[in-house]
């Protein structure tokens, strides 16, 4: 691996035309990055190499020496390329200076369709029941490199099928071609070693430890990256070909980790979320919990409509209802670090105009060293760049239940935070005129004089600010319930019914404003976030106890 | 372009008393007055629909009676109209055919939809849809028109099948169960 900035550019010669590629670089990698596609089945740039598939064969040359004079041979006025006698694998070597390459030759090629031809001896056919296909690499390489029919006439193996290999995973070992990723995966990255192969030959058979199952908050990835259909989701299983998926960039909003993922989407339904490949912040890679949230939004419990005294209403009307609560304060405001940065803008400048106090609750858990944070909001940097806080985030609300019942505050408006469970009670919420904006109904919104929906964030666009201090953005995958507004909209709208003018709310105007009002976003713009997010300044913060301690590319400053 | 012009030519007697094509539609007329009749009484009288026929597509069941689609929903993607909706299902471990894993939940054809193409046929690879000889689809409302699982099972029926590759998977792993190695 190339890790300094300047890899060091060496000339290599790929079926004849030379490329400059970084020296050291593996094969696989660097040949990809120059469009130059090596099948391979068994090779992860993310996991060691364990070079069994063979499916990467290539030939290998390097320019000749004189072994008296060490004075490199010339032909024809060229080096003369002495050629390995035979193919090696791509996937175990390295970019070397004069490397020469033949990706297409006769031997090249038949090298696949041979691998290609025994992988398929005893792998069952059964590409129309099986979840994998339309992304099974065993399916693509054997149209693009196998031979198209088969010469094997006797009886393929039976393997066991259906088998659970954990709580959220089922493996089909008939399909498995012994690639060893999902063995690797559990060794080096989950730290959890529990899958292996027993028997030999043909017989050979992935398992699971006696007594032991693949039971690990990061399992899933063994199922993203299995390149047939061995290894399923036990939830995605037979539910949706991955062919009618519409794929949309999003972040995981389980922690401030900020895992990058694709939301996979059909008709306005969310059917799974897998991880992106961001190598600054999660690799390839994502905890099983998050995968499981998409769920929540279809839950009987989601405010699918804005309710004024518990009864559904227009949102119009809850609208000029809140802002009328709003503006007769004194207003206390509960922000989110679920929220994203632009509503914690137009929150924050909410609060300034209405001479609000702000409280972020801090909602805190175990962290797991990879990608799980202790802090489970996935912007709560976000709340600080915002200017919705500049303090660490509030471990209960006991401060905000002292103004209330001292009567200081009289009108409250919470956005996306369940404060029941913070020390706001019946009791104390009944003093207050209270104005809510969440996605689900909670104890808070149902007792609320004024529910206003919110959309989860499949179902709208914007960014977070991870632990890194990131900024990444998301973007709307699915629409939200009929007749709900994106949360912007309405905080802007709220803005505007207080300050008395119209407020520009859509993501332009916000990030202009933003842009202005904070030094570390200078020179950003809406839509102007590259994939892997832009690091930005945090150093003004740096004061601030933050939960974080280590992730996978994170660790705390001592 | 030059245009040419053409002189009509002008018509004989016999052709401007037009006696002879009078004659000559009259002559048709009585041929086929005395040929056999060939109109079919619709709906009373049916016509016979020949084997290769393109009606209704339905679904099939093959001579045990299991039924044949895997819920692969290679044809809801191929449809042209979109007209094929499935829901994926699977069977549960321990039914009958537990072994095929995969079956559909639902399956709806919406005739309203429906070219007659047969392409679901073309693309299916457990030869489990079929257009057979069905050709009339008749419904007061939008739904009696979508044809759901049960409607195309019944439709359907059973066919031939020369295969049966899943009654001989099965076979052969408990043959393999046995142990050979
Ligand atoms: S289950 Fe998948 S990832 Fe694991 S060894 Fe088999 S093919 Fe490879
Ligand atoms: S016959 Fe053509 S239009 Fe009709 S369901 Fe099949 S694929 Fe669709
Ligand atoms: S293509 Fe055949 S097996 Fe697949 S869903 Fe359609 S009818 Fe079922
Ligand atoms: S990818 Fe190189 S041997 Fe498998």
């Amino acid at each position: 691996m190339v890790t300094d900035n300047k890899p060091n550019l060496v000339t290599v010669n790929i079926d004849g035309v030379e490329h400059q590629l970084p020296a050291g670089a593996n094969l696989v990698d660097a040949l990809a990055s120059v469009g130059k596609e090596v099948p391979h089945y068994c090779y992860h740039p993310k996991l060691s190499v364990a070079g069994n598939c063979r499916m990467c064969l290539v030939e290998l040359g390097s320019p000749l020496r004189d072994r008296a004079t060490g004075e490199v041979v010339m032909e024809n006025g060229k080096p003369k390329v002495g050629w390995q006698p035979k193919p090696a694998i791509a996937c175990a070597s390295t970019v070397t200076p004069g490397l020469h390459i033949r990706l297409d030759s006769p031997a090249v090629k038949s090298c696949r369709e041979g691998v290609t031809e025994l992988l398929l001896i005893n792998h069952p056919l059964d590409c129309p029941i099986c979840d994998q296909a339309g992304e099974c690499k065993l399916q693509e390489y054997s149209a693009q490199y196998g031979r198209g029919y088969s010469r094997y006439i006797d009886e393929k193996n039976a393997k066991p099928k259906r088998t659970r290999l954990g709580p959220r995973v089922t493996l089909d070992d008939e399909r498995c071609i012994l690639c060893s990723r999902c063995v690797r995966f559990c060794n080096e990255v989950a730290g959890d070693p529990v899958l292996g192969f027993v028997n030999r030959g043909s017989y050979n058979t992935l398992t699971c430890y006696p007594g032991r199952e693949l039971a690990n908050n990061y399992s899933l990835n063994t199922v993203d990256i299995c390149p047939v259909g061995a290894l399923t989701s036990t939830d995605f299983r037979f539910r949706m070909r991955v062919w009618f998926l519409k794929q949309t960039p999003s972040v995981d909003t389980e922690s401030s980790a900020g895992v990058n993922t694709t939301v996979w989407s059909r008709e306005g339904k969310v059917h799974r979320v897998t991880p992106r490949r961001n190598d600054a912040v999660n690799e390839t890679w994502m905890a099983d919990s998050g995968r499981e949230l998409f769920k929540s939004g279809e839950s009987a419990d989601r405010l699918r409509a804005a309710r004024i005294r518990g009864a559904e209403a227009d949102l119009g009307a809850a609208l000029a209802l809140a802002a009328e609560i709003l503006r007769a304060g004194p207003l206390a405001i509960v922000g989110s670090g679920h929220q994203s940065l632009e509503e914690q803008r137009l929150l924050a400048r909410l609060a300034k105009a209405a001479g609000a106090r702000t409280y972020v609750p801090a909602r805190r858990g175990a962290g797991d060293g990879l990608l799980v944070s202790e802090d489970r909001t996935p912007n709560f940097r976000g709340a600080l760049l915002a200017g919705l806080t500049d303090r660490e985030a509030d471990r209960d609300l006991a401060a905000l239940r002292a103004e209330i019942e001292t009567g200081r505050v009289r009108s409250l408006l919470v956005c996306r935070e369940e404060v029941a469970s913070l020390g706001l009670d019946a009791a104390t919420l009944a003093k207050v005129r209270l104005v809510t904006l969440g996605t689900h109904l909670d104890a808070a919104s149902a007792a609320a004089e004024v529910a206003l929906p919110g959309l989860t964030v499949f179902e709208r666009s914007g960014h977070f600010v991870n632990c890194q201090f990131r900024l990444q953005s998301f973007l709307q995958a699915i629409p939200g319930p009929a007749g709900a507004r994106p949360d912007a909209e309405i905080l802007g709208r709220l803005l505007g019914a207080v300050e008395g003018r119209a407020v520009a709310f859509d993501a332009g105007a916000v990030w202009q404003e933003l842009a202005a009002s904070q030094p570390a976003l200078a020179g950003l713009a809406a839509g102007r976030v590259p994939a892997e997010g832009v690091l930005l300044d945090g150093s003004a913060w740096r004061h601030l106890p933050f939960p974080e301690r280590k992730l996978l590319k994170f660790a705390a400053q001592a | 372009m030059a245009v040419k012009v053409l002189e009509r030519r002008p018509l004989s007697f016999w052709e401007r008393t037009y006696l002879p094509q009078i004659l000559g539609g009259l002559k048709v007329t009585w041929q086929n007055i005395l040929r056999p009749s060939v109109t079919l009484q619709y709906p009373e009288e049916r016509p016979v629909i020949p084997s290769g026929y393109r009606g209704v597509p339905t679904l099939v069941r093959d001579p045990n009676g299991r039924e044949k689609c895997v819920s692969c929903q290679l044809c809801e993607f191929v449809c042209p109209p979109k007209a094929i909706r499935i829901t994926p299902g699977e069977i549960p471990a321990g039914a009958d055919t537990a072994h095929v894993e995969k079956a559909p939940r639902e399956f709806d054809i919406n005739m309203l939809r429906c070219i007659y193409c047969g392409l679901c046929q073309e693309v299916c690879p457990e030869e489990a849809i079929w257009l057979q000889g069905q050709y009339s689809m008749v419904g007061r409302t939008r739904e009696e028109m979508v044809n759901n699982k049960a409607r195309l099972y019944e439709l359907g029926g059973t066919l031939p099948d020369s295969h049966l590759k899943w009654d001989h998977k099965r076979d052969e792993a408990g043959r393999q169960a046995g142990g050979h190695h």
